[in-house]
C-alpha cells in the first residue's frame, strides 16, 4: 500500500527527527533537512514545553497507527476483488462505541493534565527580579529596562536588510544570521527571573524567542507580561521573530537576546546607563541651544 | 417502478416550460441549474485562489525576495484565504446541497428558489469587488483572512470593498442556508423521517443552522471595523475603551464554528461513499448524527484556542484548551464509524472511494496537529508558524477538498447520465494524494524549526523544506487540472449509467433516473422506495 | 414536519428576474459606498443602486402578493416562507448578539483592563496612570465629546422609558390587530394595525429628537470612545430596524385596506408581526443594558 508505506516513512522521518536533535540547538539550527523538531530551548519552561509537544505527538502516532493500522487491514482484507461477502448486519454495536467514546475522553484528560500544570506555572509572573519593557512597533522592538533607565531600539542588521530587498543580488546564504540578526538585541542575565511587559506601539505583533518558550502578542493599549529564567550555563545568543502579521516588514523583525552571566550583565548595564545618559544630557544641551536659534 | 418515474419525469421535462439561453441561468430557479452555476463558480475561485497560492509558493521557492513586494505578498496570502474559504469550499457545499438535497428527501426542488437564486448571485458581485481591490490605491487586503485590527485599519482604499465584500458573501451564505434549513425541515417526502435522512443532509442542516448563527457576527464584525475606520468609534481602540482583541474574539466566536462549516458536509458526503464502496450500511448512524450535533455544539465554546497568546486570564486559557480537545471525541467517533463501516465489507475503490480514503487518513493527521495545537503551552511555541498552516492545510485541502471531490466524482454520473473516465480520475486521485502530502507535510518541520507564517522571504536554514513543499505545491496544482477536463468530458458524453451508478449505492438520488429530471420529485417517492434507500 | 401530500403541486416559480435586479442593486450601492468612503465621489453615486433597490424591494414583493392573491401558495409554500422568516429573524438576532457581545466584553473586560483590574496590572500602570474604571467612559484617552472631553448620557428615565412604553404598546396592538384578523373583524384590523406602525413611526421620532440632542448638548457621539460607539451602533442599528418594521407594517396596512389576507391565510402578516416582535424584544435588552444598569 503507498499510503501505508508514505505514512511510514513519515513518521520514522518525524522519529529520527525526535531522536537525532541535539540536545540544544540554540546559535544556528544547521542545515534544513535536519531541521524537524521543535527546540529544546534552554529554559525549564521550554523543556516541559517540548516534553509536552512530544508527548502528545507520541499519543497522536499511537492512536495514528492503531486506527491506520484498521483501516489498512480492512482495505486490504476486506476486498470485494478478493471475494469478500459483506456482513450488512454488522450495523451498530453499543459496547464497542461506549469504549471508543470513552477511551478518548481518559486519554485527553490525562493529556490536559500536565498541559495544565505547564501553563500554571507559565502564568505565575511573580518573584521577577528584573523587569524590561517590550514595545513592537512597525518594524523592530524597543526595550526599556524600567528600572534602570535603559532604552534602545532593534532593528533588523544591515547586512540581511540590504540583502533583503527585492531582487537585491545579493546571496541571503552570504549573509551571516540572514533575517535572524539585529543591530541592539535584548541583554539579559542568565539564572536571573526576567519579567518582560509586552506591549505594541501601532499595531499588533508578538515577541517570540523559541528557545525561551516564550511567544507574547504585543497589543497596542495593553500590556501583557511573559518570563523566563535562561539556565545558569547557557549564555549565548538568541534569536526569534515577530509572530504576529504586522504589516509590509513583519517578516523582517527579528529578535535577538544575548544571555550573559550576571556579572557580565551588571557590568553591561551600568556601562550602557551611563552612556545613554551622557548622550540624553549632549541632546538637551544642543536641544537647548537650537532651540531660541529656531525661534528666529 | 422507477421506470414508471423516469417515464413520468421526463415526460414532464419535455412539457413544463424549461426556460432555454441565457434566462436559464441568469433568471434560473431550478436547483440544478443554479447547482451547477454554483460549482462552476467554486471551481473558478479555486483556481484563482490556487493561483495565488502557487504564486505564494513561488516566492517562498527560496530564500531572499525574487517576485513580490512584501506588502503584495502579504496580499497574496489574505485574498488567497478569503478566496478559498467563502469563494471556493462554501459555495461548493451550497453546490452540492442544491444539486443533492432535494433528491435526497424526496422533494421537486428547493424550498424558496427565488431566494435560492439571489443568494447566488450576489456571489459573483462579492467577488468582483474583492476581486477589483488589486487594482485601487494601495493594493488589496493585506491584513490576513483574519483582518486583525490595527494593522487591518491601515489598508488603502480597498477596505471598505473588503468589507462590503464580506457583507455580501455572508448575506449570501445566511440566504442559502436559510434555503437550506426550510428545505430539509419542509420538503421531505411523507416518510422520509429525520433519522432517515442521508449523513449528507444532516450534515448540511446542521451546517446550515452554524451558518445563520454565525455569519451574521461576522457582519457584526466587520461592521465595527468599518465604523472604527471612516466614523470613529473605538470598538478596538484602547485609548477610547475598547480592545483590539475583542475583534479577535468575535471574530473567532465566527471562526470556528467557521472551519466545521467548511468541513461538515465533507463529513457527510464520505458517510455516503464508504458505504456505497463497502456494500454495507454505515456503522453507527444515530452516533453519526449525535457525534456531528456536539461537533457544532463544541464549535461554539472553543474560539479562543485562536488566541492563545494574546494573554487571556489563566481560567480562560484553561477553559478554551479543555473544550478544544473535547471535540476530538466526537469527531473520533465519526473516524471510528467510518472504519467499522469498512470492516467487514466488500470494498472497491472506484475514485469517489479512493477519494474518501484519503479523507480519512489526511483529515485525521490534520485533526492530530489540530489536537497539538489545543495544548496551551505547547501551542505558545506553533502559533502563527507554519505548523499551524501544516494543520489546517491538512484538514481543509484532503479534508475539504476532498471531499468535495469524492463528491463530485461521486454523483456526476447521476448529473450528466454519463460514466467519466475512471482511468482518468483514478490518475488525479493518486496525483493529487501524493502530492498533497509533499506540499504540506513539510511545513509541520518547517513550523517546528520555527518558521513564521505570513513572511514572505525566510532565513536560509528554512530553504530546504519549503523548496520541497513548492515542488509538491506546483504538482499538487498541475495535477488540478484533470478535474475541470474530466468533468467537462463527462457532460460531454460517455457511457450511459443506469439509476443506480454504483452497485452498492443507497438513496433516493439513486431511484430517480440519470440524468436526473429537471425537477426531482415531481411525485413524492412512496414509502417502500424510501425505506429501501434509508438503508442507510 | 414532513407533510407533503399536496407536495405535487409545491409552487416552483420559472425565470425570475428579480433576484439578479437584487444583487445589480446591492453592487451598485456598495460600489457607490465605496466610492464614497474613498473620498472618489459624492453620496450621489448610491443613487443609481437605491433606485433600483426600491424598484426591487417594489418589484418582487409586487410579484409575490401577486401570486399569493391568486392562490398559487398551498400550505405547504405557507409553512416554507413561515420558517424561512423564523430563521432570518434569528439571523438578525445573531448580528445584534455582535454588538452586545462587544458591549459586555467593553464592560466587564476592557475598561476594567485599562484601569488596572484584574490580569492586566500593568496596563493601568505603564500606559495609562490615573485612569479609573468607570462606565460611562470615553477611555483612557478621553476620545471625542465636548470641547473638554466631557460628555452627557441619557438616563433611562426620560425618553428612553417612553419609547419603551411606546413599543409595549405597539406589540400589544399588533397582537390585538392580529386576533381581530383571524376573528375576520376588518375594522378592529384596520384600526389596530394602523395606531401599531404610528406607534412605530413615533418611536423613531423620538429617537431622532433624543439623538439631536445627544449630538447638540450631550457631547456623546459615534465617536465618543466607547460608550459613543456602543450607544449609537446599538440604538442606531435596533432604530434602523424599527423605522423598517414600520415601514413593512404600513404596507401590510396599505393591503389590509385592499382587503388581502384571510383569517387563514396571512403570512405576511404573521411575518410583519414576529419582525416587530423582535425589534420589540432587542428595544428591552437595549433598554436594560445600555440605559438602565
Ligand atoms: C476544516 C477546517 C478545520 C478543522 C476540521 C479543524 C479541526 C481542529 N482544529 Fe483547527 N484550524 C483551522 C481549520 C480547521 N481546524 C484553521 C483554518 C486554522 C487557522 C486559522 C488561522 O489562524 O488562519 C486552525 C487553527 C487551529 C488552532 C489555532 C492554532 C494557532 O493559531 O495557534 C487550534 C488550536 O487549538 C486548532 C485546533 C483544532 C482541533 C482540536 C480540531 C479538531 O476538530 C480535530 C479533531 C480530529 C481528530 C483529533 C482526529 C480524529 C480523531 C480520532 C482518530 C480519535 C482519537 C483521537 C484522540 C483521542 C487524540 N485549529
Ligand atoms: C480554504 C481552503 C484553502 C485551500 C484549498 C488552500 C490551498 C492551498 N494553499 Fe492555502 N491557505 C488557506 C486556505 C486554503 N489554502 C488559509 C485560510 C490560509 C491562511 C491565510 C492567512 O494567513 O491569512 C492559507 C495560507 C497559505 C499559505 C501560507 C501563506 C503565508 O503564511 O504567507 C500557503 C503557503 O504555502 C498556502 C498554500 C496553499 C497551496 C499551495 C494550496 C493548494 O492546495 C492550492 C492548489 C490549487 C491550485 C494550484 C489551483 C489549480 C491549478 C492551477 C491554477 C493551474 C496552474 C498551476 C500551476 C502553474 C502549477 N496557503
Ligand atoms: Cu511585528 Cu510582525
Ligand atoms: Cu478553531
Amino acid at each position: 500500500m503507498t499510503i501505508r508505506a508514505k505514512l511510514a516513512s513519515l513518521a520514522s522521518a518525524f522519529a529520527a527527527a525526535s531522536i537525532t536533535l541535539p540536545a540544544h540547538a540554540h546559535e544556528d539550527g544547521g542545515s534544513g533537512w535536519s531541521q524537524l523538531n521543535m527546540t529544546q530551548g534552554v529554559t525549564d519552561i521550554s523543556r516541559k514545553i517540548y516534553d509536552l509537544h512530544m508527548l502528545i505527538f507520541w499519543v497522536c502516532v499511537i492512536i495514528a497507527v492503531i486506527v491506520f493500522g484498521v483501516m489498512i487491514y480492512s482495505i486490504i482484507s476486506f476486498r470485494k476483488s478478493r471475494g469478500a461477502i459483506p456482513d450488512i448486519t454488522l450495523v451498530h454495536n453499543t459496547k464497542v462505541e461506549a469504549v471508543w467514546t470513552t477511551v478518548p475522553v481518559i486519554i485527553l484528560i490525562a493529556m490536559a493534565v500536565p498541559a495544565a500544570k505547564t501553563l500554571v506555572e507559565i502564568e505565575d509572573t511573580t518573584k521577577t527580579e528584573l523587569t524590561i519593557k517590550v514595545t513592537g512597533f512597525q518594524w523592530g522592538w524597543q526595550y526599556d529596562y524600567l528600572d534602570d533607565g535603559v532604552a534602545f531600539y532593534s532593528h533588523l542588521d544591515r547586512k540581511s536588510n540590504k540583502a533583503r530587498e527585492l531582487l537585491s543580488g545579493i546571496d541571503p546564504n552570504s549573509v551571516e544570521h540572514y533575517l535572524l540578526n539585529v543591530d541592539h538585541p535584548l541583554v539579559v542575565p542568565v539564572d536571573t527571573k526576567v519579567r518582560l511587559l509586552v506591549t505594541g506601539a501601532d499595531v499588533i505583533h508578538s515577541w517570540w524567542v523559541p528557545d525561551f518558550g516564550v511567544k507574547k502578542d504585543a497589543i497596542p493599549g495593553f500590556v501583557n507580561e511573559a518570563w523566563f529564567r535562561v539556565d545558569a550555563d547557557k549564555a549565548g545568543l538568541y534569536r526569534g521573530q515577530c509572530a504576529e502579521l504586522c504589516g509590509r516588514d513583519h517578516g523582517f523583525m527579528p529578535i535577538v537576546v544575548d544571555a550573559r552571566s550576571k556579572a557580565d550583565f551588571a557590568a553591561w548595564l551600568k556601562n550602557t546607563a551611563a552612556q545613554q545618559k551622557q548622550t540624553a544630557q549632549a541632546a538637551d544641551t544642543t536641544a537647548s541651544l537650537s532651540a531660541p536659534a529656531s525661534a528666529h | 417502478m422507477a421506470d414508471e418515474l423516469a417515464h413520468a419525469a421526463a415526460h414532464d421535462d419535455d412539457h413544463d416550460h424549461k426556460p432555454h439561453g441565457w434566462r436559464r441561468w441568469v433568471y434560473a430557479t431550478n436547483h440544478k441549474d443554479i447547482g451547477t452555476m454554483y460549482l462552476i463558480f467554486a471551481c473558478t475561485m479555486f483556481f484563482i485562489g490556487g493561483g495565488a497560492a502557487m504564486l505564494i509558493r513561488l516566492e517562498l521557492f527560496q530564500p531572499g525576495l525574487q517576485f513580490f513586494d512584501p506588502q503584495f505578498f502579504n496580499s497574496l496570502t489574505t485574498m488567497h484565504a478569503l478566496i478559498m474559504i467563502f469563494g471556493a469550499i462554501m459555495p461548493a457545499w451550497t453546490g452540492l446541497a442544491n444539486w443533492m438535497i432535494p433528491m435526497q428527501v424526496g422533494a421537486p426542488d428547493m424550498a424558496l428558489p427565488r431566494l435560492n437564486n439571489f443568494s447566488f448571485w450576489i456571489l459573483p458581485f462579492a467577488f468582483t469587488l474583492l476581486l477589483s481591490s488589486f487594482f485601487v490605491p494601495g493594493g488589496a487586503p493585506a491584513g490576513g483572512w483574519t483582518m486583525y485590527p490595527p494593522l487591518v485599519l491601515q489598508t488603502g482604499s480597498s477596505f471598505p470593498m473588503l468589507i462590503f465584500a464580506v457583507h455580501l458573501m455572508g448575506a449570501s451564505s445566511i440566504l442559502g442556508a436559510i434555503n437550506v434549513v426550510v428545505t430539509i425541515m419542509n420538503m421531505r417526502a411523507p416518510g422520509m423521517t429525520l433519522l432517515r435522512m442521508p449523513m449528507f443532509v444532516w450534515t448540511w442542516l446542521i451546517t446550515a443552522y452554524l451558518l445563520i448563527a454565525v455569519m451574521p457576527v461576522l457582519a457584526g464584525a466587520v461592521t465595527m471595523l468599518l465604523t472604527d475606520h471612516f466614523f470613529g468609534t473605538t470598538f478596538f481602540t484602547a485609548a477610547g475603551g475598547g480592545d483590539p482583541v475583542m475583534f479577535q474574539h468575535i471574530f473567532w466566536f465566527f471562526g470556528h464554528p467557521e472551519v466545521y462549516i467548511l468541513i461538515l458536509p465533507a463529513f457527510g458526503i464520505v458517510s455516503e461513499i464508504i458505504p456505497t464502496f463497502s456494500r454495507k450500511p454505515l456503522f453507527g448512524y444515530e452516533a453519526m448524527v449525535y457525534a456531528v450535533a456536539s461537533i457544532a455544539f463544541l464549535s461554539f465554546i472553543v474560539w479562543a484556542h485562536h488566541m492563545f497568546t494574546v494573554g487571556m486570564p489563566l481560567a480562560a486559557q484553561l477553559f478554551f484548551m479543555l473544550s478544544t480537545m473535547l471535540i476530538a471525541v466526537p469527531t473520533g467517533v465519526k473516524v471510528f464509524n467510518w472504519t467499522a463501516t469498512m470492516w467487514k465489507g466488500s470494498l472497491s475503490f472506484e475514485p469517489p472511494m479512493l477519494f474518501a480514503l484519503a479523507f480519512l487518513f489526511l483529515f485525521s493527521i490534520g485533526g492530530f496537529s489540530g489536537l497539538m495545537l489545543a495544548m496551551v503551552p505547547a501551542d505558545y511555541q506553533y502559533q502563527d508558524t507554519y505548523f499551524v498552516v501544516a494543520h489546517f492545510h491538512y484538514v481543509l485541502v484532503p479534508g475539504s477538498i476532498f471531499g468535495i471531490m469524492a463528491g463530485v466524482y461521486y454523483w456526476l454520473p447521476k448529473w450528466t447520465g454519463n460514466m467519466y473516465d475512471l482511468k482518468l480520475a483514478t490518475w488525479h486521485f493518486w496525483l493529487s494524494a501524493i502530492f498533497v502530502n509533499v506540499l504540506f507535510f513539510p511545513q509541520h518541520f518547517l513550523g517546528l524549526a520555527g518558521m513564521p507564517r505570513r513572511i514572505p522571504d525566510y532565513a536560509v536554514q528554512f530553504t530546504d523544506w519549503n523548496m520541497v513543499s513548492s515542488i509538491g505545491g506546483f504538482a499538487f496544482g498541475l495535477s488540478q487540472l484533470l478535474f475541470p477536463y474530466i468533468i467537462w468530458k463527462c457532460a460531454r458524453g460517455g457511457v450511459r449509467v443506469g439509476n443506480k451508478a454504483w452497485e452498492g449505492a443507497h438513496g433516493l438520488e439513486w431511484e430517480l433516473p440519470s440524468p436526473a429530471p429537471y425537477h426531482s420529485w415531481t411525485t413524492a417517492p412512496s414509502d417502500a422506495v424510501i425505506a429501501r434507500g434509508a438503508a442507510h | 414536519m414532513s407533510n407533503a401530500p399536496d407536495s405535487s403541486s409545491y409552487y416552483i416559480p420559472h425565470d425570475s428576474p428579480w433576484p439578479i435586479r437584487g444583487s445589480v442593486a446591492l453592487f451598485c450601492i456598495m460600489i457607490g459606498a465605496v466610492a464614497y468612503l474613498n473620498e472618489w465621489t459624492g453620496l450621489w453615486s448610491f443613487a443609481p443602486g437605491a433606485v433600483l433597490l426600491a424598484y426591487l424591494l417594489f418589484g418582487w414583493f409586487s410579484t409575490v402578493i401577486g401570486e399569493s392573491q391568486r392562490g398559487t401558495f398551498n400550505n405547504q409554500v405557507d409553512h416554507s416562507f413561515r420558517m424561512g422568516m423564523m430563521w432570518f429573524i434569528f439571523s438578525e438576532v445573531m448580528f445584534f448578539a455582535a454588538f452586545f457581545g462587544a458591549l459586555f466584553y467593553a464592560r466587564m473586560l476592557s475598561v476594567p483592563w485599562l484601569g488596572g483590574q484584574g490580569v492586566k496590572v500593568f496596563t493601568n500602570f505603564v500606559l495609562w496612570p490615573g485612569f479609573e474604571a468607570l462606565w460611562p467612559t470615553n477611555g483612557p484617552g478621553h476620545v471625542g465629546g465636548r470641547a473638554d472631553s466631557t460628555f452627557g448620557i441619557i438616563p433611562a428615565i426620560g425618553i428612553p422609558a417612553l419609547n419603551t412604553m411606546i413599543l409595549l404598546t405597539s406589540g400589544l396592538t399588533v397582537t390585538l390587530a392580529h386576533h381581530a384578523l383571524r376573528a375576520g373583524q376588518r375594522g378592529k384590523l384596520t384600526l389596530f394595525l394602523g395606531l401599531t406602525f404610528l406607534l412605530g413611526f413615533t418611536f423613531v421620532g423620538f429617537q431622532a429628537h433624543e439623538y439631536g440632542e445627544a449630538y447638540r448638548q450631550l457631547g456623546l457621539r459615534l465617536s465618543t470612545g466607547i460608550y459613543g460607539s456602543t450607544f449609537f451602533m446599538l440604538t442606531g442599528f435596533h432604530g434602523l430596524h424599527v423605522t423598517i418594521g414600520a415601514i413593512m407594517l404600513l404596507v401590510i396596512w396599505l393591503r389590509v385596506l385592499r382587503g388581502h389576507f384571510t383569517p387563514e391565510k396571512h403570512f405576511a402578516f404573521e411575518a410583519v408581526a414576529w419582525y416587530w416582535h423582535f425589534v420589540d424584544v432587542v428595544w428591552l435588552g437595549l433598554f436594560i443594558f445600555v440605559y438602565w444598569l
